[in-house]
């Protein structure tokens, strides 16, 4: 009954959708104010329905309602009450209704902000939305319908949730994912709407900054929180993989990177409109696009959903109507404002086109490395796979060329700087930044020319950084919440570069065969095996390892990697014991049982590999934070006068 | 500024669509006709990945009905269809035979260890030789032997969850190492696990 609850609702939330969608899009008539304003109301209906659906799947995986196929298929009566709930979540069907929700809880905050903006013009942008989220309510429900039920032959127990996703990560880092993926909407249809009401201005612009900022802070901390389960929950001791799947998420980031920079300055000095908009675009359809190869089964991969060819068709269609209908938009409107505004090279115009270029060209090099393998294919039959080599041979440089850019922002003014200004910081700063970046280049071990150089682009950002935040409270003003943003975002970046550096070059990894009481030295810690006993979990029956170490400082403590077999499914999942500081993580995990009492067992030792995370953190914390700006919060009493002079503009016309 | 510049990036979308479609459609494409099929599967003549002083030859496979499945490390298709084959082992009584492909031995048994081991055994084909002769053109392959060690079907690309269902269980329920398709459908849907 509850299920079918959920699927009238969802059925419900697609007729608000159609609804809102045509009152939205095509009530511009003066005489139809009324319609218009019921967009916004049946957006607030269409976040209830959704809702409804949602809480009536979470409520069948709570009740082990092993009737629904969903649930059946990835839940099981052993499995703890926390993991059933984001079992909800853990497959193709509920995954999707999420998305949904998410989509229509991005919808809802939209309305509640509905004062800020014109109201021909929100009407479109709500009416966009509610389109997109139709098609994909008809995609859940026409080709992954998470409420079918599976009857008469109900099974007894359920199937169990893949061991891998039983996990703290997994409960958080989808949500978090998708209001990234979906926030990109946002940016999107505000982009739609205004090539649709010919109003591509420095407005537009400033009501998408914030909405924008805010998709992209999610979706940093949602691939980050994605690396970071990948490097526990794996065992592999590897951070990052260049899975078609890690890339899908990795190329609407770098999009939208490059828009809440580009955006900046579309606002602030009315240039680079039309590859904003163009940016805009691309952001949502990257996440489209990852959503495609995602879900179709076009590609394998480590996070491959069940394929079903229904699905792939149904979404390669709507790609090609959703962003094929916005590109053919864009061809036709773009474009026609272009601003007469001119800058020098050494101005913040510039460097935001060098961040762009930079940003585009590592969009290009994930893009093709993740597609050339399928037109290869396409030609020869063959699976090939690109690797790690590949991508690292593009992002050193390109990230390098990004962050000595990004260490002369501060000094940087808008339209030109003084070269005088410039040549003070160069001949100040950098030698403090090279001197600093030695430093730790000293303690590196093996030292290389790439280590060196990201050390001193790092330091570089940081000095300049902080310099800049030393002079300006000095100033005695309080700079606004918006540079605090920008700034800790840019440190986060050099955080995350030396982190990354360290990591993957000065990272230890042995695999041994290891005795009981034998003892292993690791880097300059050393590896006591005790031996390993059998624990009983929850759901699982595990073979315990017990370690323990002794690092360099004299500090001792236990590691206890475990061998899972889940009781359900039969599956054997490595879980990795891991000591995470600051500076460096010690990180176990038990291989297979050798002759006697010896087991094989791999240790790694990974200095800084937690600066990557952070940095990241940073970045995604200072996006938020520029949106707190007061700047925003003061739309409603702007927005009157741009308003005014598109109307008097329209007349005009 | 040149109007038809602005639909350059319309084009580029073309592009990605068109080789997302074509590789969508893909599929079919992996049934290519073997030119050993309804042939004697080939002699051949190589170590166990366990045993390397054993050597294992074409009379190993003979007997019943075997799956060949050519697999390596470097392969992350293969670590896709790792679950598939583990499910396949352990819910049917089909021998199932590893052909460790161009690979390391020392990975191939820690990949085993780590992600479980369908296997009955593994045969090592360090230089690639035995792929020549079978013909292999990247990892996975997987080929389907009746008890005459004459190859029955053959698989490039990954055995997922569909080729499970419409290639290899009619075919092996014929030759009678597998019942119970029926019962299997809600078995495999679960098995295939979904991951975000």
């Amino acid at each position: 009954m509850i299920a079918e609850i959920g699927q009238l609702s969802l059925a419900l939330a697609a007729c608000l959708a159609l609804a809102a969608g045509a009152t939205g899009m095509f009530s511009q008539a003066p005489g139809l104010r009324l319609l218009r304003q019921s967009t916004t109301s049946m957006v607030v209906g269409q976040f209830v329905f959704v809702s409804f659906a949602f809480v009536a799947l979470v409520w069948s995986f709570a009740t082990d309602d092993f009737s629904v196929a969903y649930v059946a298929n990835h839940s099981n009566s052993l499995l703890p009450l926390p993991y059933k709930i984001s079992a909800t979540w853990g497959g193709h069907e509920g995954s999707f209704l999420l998305w949904i929700l998410i989509m229509s809880g991005w919808m809802l905050a939209l309305a509640s902000r509905r004062a800020n903006y014109p109201e021909r013009f929100f009407g479109r942008v709500l009416g966009i939305m509610s389109l997109l989220n139709l098609g994909f309510i008809c995609f859940s429900l026409f080709t992954s319908n998470p409420f079918a039920r599976m009857i008469p032959m109900t099974p007894a127990d359920g199937a169990d949730l893949n061991p891998l996703l039983q996990d703290f990560g997994l409960i958080v880092h989808p949500p978090l994912l998708y209001a990234g993926y979906v926030g990109l909407a946002v940016p999107f249809a505000f982009a739609i709407a205004a090539m649709l009401e010919r109003r591509v201005d420095a407005a537009w612009a400033r009501w998408s900054r914030p909405w924008t900022n805010i998709a992209w802070a999610f979706l940093t901390v949602g691939v980050a929180l994605g690396s970071w389960w990948a490097y526990y929950e794996l065992g592999w001791g590897g951070w990052w993989f260049w899975d078609p799947v890690e890339n899908a998420s990795f190329m609407p980031w770098l999009a939208a990177t490059a828009l809440i920079h580009s955006l900046a300055v579309t606002e602030k000095r009315g240039t680079f409109k039309s590859w904003t908009l163009l940016l805009a675009i691309a952001g949502f359809s990257l996440s489209l696009i990852g959503a495609f190869i995602v879900r179709s089964g076009v590609l394998t991969s480590v996070h491959a959903f069940a394929v079903d060819p229904e699905r792939g068709k149904f979404i390669l269609l709507f790609l090609a109507f959703v962003v094929g209908g916005s590109l053919i938009l864009y061809g036709l409107r773009a474009g026609g404002q272009r601003a007469d505004v001119g800058f020098k090279i050494f101005s913040r115009e510039f460097f935001v086109l060098t961040n762009n270029v930079v940003l585009v060209v590592a969009l290009a090099v994930v893009m093709w490395g993740t597609l050339a393998p399928i037109g290869y294919e396409a030609i020869s039959g063959a699976r090939i796979s690109i690797g790690k080599p590949f991508f690292n041979m593009f992002f050193v440089p390109l990230m390098l060329v990004l962050g000595a850019a990004l260490g002369l922002v501060p000094v940087l003014n808008w339209k030109r700087t003084a070269w005088q200004n410039i040549k003070s910081a160069v001949t100040l700063l950098l030698p403090v930044a090279v001197l600093l970046a030695s430093l730790g280049f000293y303690l590196t071990e093996p030292k290389s020319a790439a280590v060196l150089a990201a050390l001193v682009v790092a330091m570089w950002v940081i000095t300049t950084h902080t310099v800049d935040i030393w002079r300006r409270s000095r100033s005695g003003r309080l700079p606004p919440l918006a540079y605090w943003g920008m700034t800790l975002a840019h440190l986060g970046f050099a955080v995350s570069v030396i982190g990354i550096a360290i990591t993957s070059t000065q990272s230890i990894e042995e695999d041994v065969r290891m005795e009981p009481q034998q003892v292993v030295q690791l880097g300059k810690a050393e590896v006591r095996f005790l031996g390993v006993r059998t624990v009983q979990g929850p759901n699982y029956q595990a073979q315990q390892g017990i370690f323990i170490v002794t690092s360099a400082s004299g500090e001792t403590f236990e590691l206890r990697p475990e061998k899972r077999r889940y009781l359900a499914g039969g599956n054997v999942m490595t879980e990795a014991g891991i000591q995470a500081g600051f500076f460096a993580d010690t990180y176990i995990s038990l291989g297979e049982p050798l002759s006697d009492d010896a087991w094989a067992v791999r240790l790694h030792y990974k200095p800084l590999v937690r600066w990557i995370w952070f940095g990241a953190l940073m970045m995604g914390f200072g996006g938020g934070l520029a949106v707190l700006d007061k700047r925003y919060r003061r739309l409603r009493t702007r927005h009157d006068k741009p308003a005014l002079n598109a109307t008097a503009k329209q007349s005009t016309a | 500024m040149n109007r038809t510049r602005l639909f350059i990036p319309l084009g580029v979308f073309c592009l990605i669509l068109f080789v997302s479609y074509v590789g969508f459609s893909l599929d079919d494409r992996h049934e290519l006709p073997s030119a050993l099929l309804g042939k004697p599967f080939p002699d051949f003549q190589a170590p166990m990945l366990y045993d390397p002083e054993t050597i294992v030859t074409r009379e190993h496979l003979l007997g019943e009905p075997t799956l060949v499945n050519v697999w390596a490390t470097w392969c992350p298709t293969c670590k896709a269809e790792h679950a598939e084959l583990m499910r396949i082992a352990a819910t049917t009584g089909v021998r199932m035979v590893g052909l460790n492909y161009k690979d390391v031995g020392s990975k191939a048994r820690r990949w085993l260890a780590d992600y479980g081991d369908p296997y009955e055994l593994v045969i090592v084909d360090a230089d690639g030789a035995i792929g020549v002769e079978l013909g292999v053109y990247g990892a996975p392959e997987t080929f389907l032997l009746d008890a005459q060690g004459i190859v029955v079907y053959k698989r490039v690309g990954d055995v997922n969850e569909r080729i499970w269902r419409d290639e290899l269980a009619p075919r092996l329920a014929q030759m009678g190492v597998y019942k119970g398709l029926a019962k299997d459908a809600s078995i495999q849907a679960a098995n295939t696990a979904d991951r975000p």
